[in-house]
């Protein structure tokens, strides 16, 4: 290329989402939380709602989430982005609401006010992202940490006889009558990614078509807290995390229960 | 709001907790989140029965914790936002509390309190005086605090909260108590003018047309986080300023003085009539608001009374806040009745002892 000036394509195959802020990201190298927030900014610019969006962020390593979504977001306490969003959402029926939670946030803490939002059926979109630890507060142990795994609270591996077992939070949701639909995906193979690009997009259409909760859990990295380089810790998810949580749609709703 | 028959004033018979119903719909709040708790359940069962007829929302949460979240999320939306408690919900509803005071969002919270600690019981108390007017959440956190002693008051102050609310951007507490809330007597509605509209451009709503906005308490900057406290300080103090109410009965010829608010000031008036009767000059300090706390009143008044008689329904809380605004420490008495009402012959006999020594 000689002579500088703008280059020109015939065909953009490739460009920044509207909806994702051009900043330089602050997530670890390897981790897969900016993989997930550029799935859901594709997502909103698919349906056109940059403009009617509310995001809820919670407290987690993902809280900067307004950082990088160009779209209105209220901070929650930790675990309570349901119920913030279920307040956001009945302000603002009209609104899309989605929340964006780690699985310290929504696994453990905030247990209850996601299967509540869940069993009401609130009409808001979760995105749950399962790192196995808790990556903000360096690593401890998670309800989804898995049996053998070493973190700075389980320093010789997770043990069911103390700590209970990884718990299935999308198969666990799709119990209730209220959830429209759940899926769990990884982010870890381009296949992986396209599939989980579906899948948000059909949870973001389950909320326009007012048909209930829906909930996308991303198997997600955390090599920093793992110990692991980024292509190590990638392994991890192809293999044992996707072993033990299974990737698939573990409910969809055809139609809804009410309008 | 007039009669049909010119000339008659309309008035309402109803519980206080209904009148705080009342205030909160003629103050437009159209968004109200609960959960079952005694003595203040009239609320929510209230709220859900009259909410949808006025085009509003009423969810019942599953539990103060989530309540409190909801409510944060209404607000953050822009809406006038409601829900009421008593001593073990408000408790679990302090983080939220501190996250709505940090992210400065308006709405009104209501303490129908109860006798504690821990499960206690649902006798009338004013236990919560310090959790309420200290801050309970963490981090510095303090929101204005009204504590009526009538109905009308209920109906008045409600209204009155969520003007503050608004207007310094602050979550707002009433405090009352089982007695408060559960009493029935008349009031006027038509005597107060709720507050009007007001524009929230800090609402998160969708980005339309603007740059996106969020709404946070997260500052992990050090000089941001700094700076942000000194904002909050300097907002209390504004609210400190301006909003101190208190009701000021018989105060002119007064040498023994009660300080009391809520149920137990509506005691204590009885007894300063019935003192006064026998010739002894008692009057009251009412605060109104309890933060803003009226120190001036306080100290104005201790200077020139024979003795301060602090009079609350605990072992000794306001007593505290009445020490601060004052020097003359060793005119301060109190009296206290942790988990009941006192009667007004209890505050007589203790008048009668403070006057036969000050005489
Ligand atoms: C009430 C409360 N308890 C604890 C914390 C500390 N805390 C902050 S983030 C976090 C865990 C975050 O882990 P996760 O939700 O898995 O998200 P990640 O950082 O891994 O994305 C914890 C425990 C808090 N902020 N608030
Ligand atoms: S600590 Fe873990 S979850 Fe957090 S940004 Fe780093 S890799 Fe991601």
């Amino acid at each position: 290329m000689s002579g500088g000036g703008k280059q020109h394509f015939d065909k953009v195959v490739f460009k920044r989402p509207d909806s994702l802020v051009d900043v330089k990201t602050h997530f670890c190298p390897g981790c897969h939380h900016g993989i997930a927030h550029r799935i859901v900014a594709e997502a909103i610019d698919h349906f056109g709602m940059r403009e009617k969006t509310v995001g809820v962020a919670c407290v987690g390593c993902s809280v900067f989430l307004y950082d990088y979504i160009d779209v209105d977001v209220v901070e929650a306490p930790h675990g309570r982005a349901p119920a913030v969003a279920t307040g956001v959402k009945r302000a603002l029926p009209d609104h899309f609401v989605f929340t964006y939670q780690g699985d310290g946030d929504l696994a453990a803490i905030g247990t209850s006010e996601i299967i509540h939002a869940a069993n009401r059926g609130e009409n808001l979109t979760v995105i749950f992202v399962n790192n196995t630890t808790y990556g903000m507060t360096g690593g401890q142990m998670a309800p989804t940490t898995m049996l053998g795994q070493k973190t700075s609270t389980s320093p010789y591996g997770r043990e069911f006889s103390n700590d209970g077992y990884p718990i299935k939070m999308a198969e666990l949701l799709a119990q209730l009558e209220g959830v429209a639909f759940s899926a769990r995906v990884a982010t870890s193979s381009p296949a992986q990614i396209r599939k989980a690009k579906e899948a948000v997009k059909t949870a973001f259409d389950m909320q326009i078509r007012r048909m209930g909760l829906s909930v996308v859990e991303f198997l997600s990295t955390c090599p920093t807290n793992w110990g692991m380089k980024p292509l190590d810790a990638r392994n991890r998810v192809l293999g044992e995390m996707i072993d033990y949580f299974p990737l698939g749609t573990f409910k969809e709703r055809k139609q809804a229960d009410f309008v | 709001m007039k009669d049909a028959d010119a000339g008659t004033v309309h008035r309402e018979f109803v519980k206080g907790n209904e009148a705080i119903c009342h205030g909160a719909l003629a103050a437009g709040c159209r968004h109200y989140f609960g959960y079952p708790i005694t003595p203040q359940n009239d609320i929510p069962e209230y709220m859900s029965t009259h909410m949808a007829a006025h085009g509003g929302v009423f969810l019942q949460a599953e539990s103060e914790v989530a309540t409190i979240n909801m409510l944060l999320g209404a607000a953050a939306a822009g809406k006038r936002v409601m829900t009421s408690s008593s001593g073990p919900g408000i408790s679990l509803m302090q983080e939220g509390i501190s996250y709505m005071a940090g992210s400065e969002l308006p709405a009104v919270i209501v303490n129908i309190s109860r006798s504690g600690p821990g499960l206690g019981g649902i006798a009338p108390s004013q236990g919560d005086y310090f959790q309420a007017v200290k801050g309970g959440g963490h981090g510095g956190c303090r929101i204005p605090v009204l504590a009526p002693h009538s109905v009308q008051e209920m109906y008045e102050l409600t209204m009155h909260a969520f003007e503050l609310a608004d207007r310094y951007r602050t979550p707002v507490m009433i405090l009352g108590d089982a007695i408060i809330g559960q009493m029935k007597e008349p009031y006027t509605p038509g005597l107060c003018e709720p507050p009007g509209p007001i524009d929230k451009p800090w609402a998160t709503t969708g980005c339309a047309g603007r740059p996106r906005q969020h709404v946070k308490s997260l500052y992990l900057k050090d000089d941001d986080i700094e700076r942000h406290n000194w904002k909050l300080h300097e907002k209390l103090q504004r609210i400190e300023k301006a909003e101190v109410r208190a009701e000021s009965y018989h105060l002119e010829d007064a040498r023994i003085v009660l300080v009391a608010f809520g149920t137990a000031a509506r005691v204590c008036k009885t007894a300063i009539q019935w003192a006064r009767k026998e010739g002894i000059a008692a009057g009251m300090i009412r605060p109104v608001t309890l933060f803003p706390f009226p120190k001036t009143l306080v100290h104005e008044t201790a200077g020139k009374a024979d003795l301060l008689l602090v009079v609350e329904m605990n072992t000794g809380q306001m007593v505290e806040d009445v020490m601060i605004s004052t020097s003359h420490h060793d005119k301060v008495r109190f009296m206290g009745k942790p988990c009941a009402m006192p009667t007004p012959d209890d505050i007589l006999a203790e008048i009668r002892l403070l006057a036969g020594k000050t005489s």
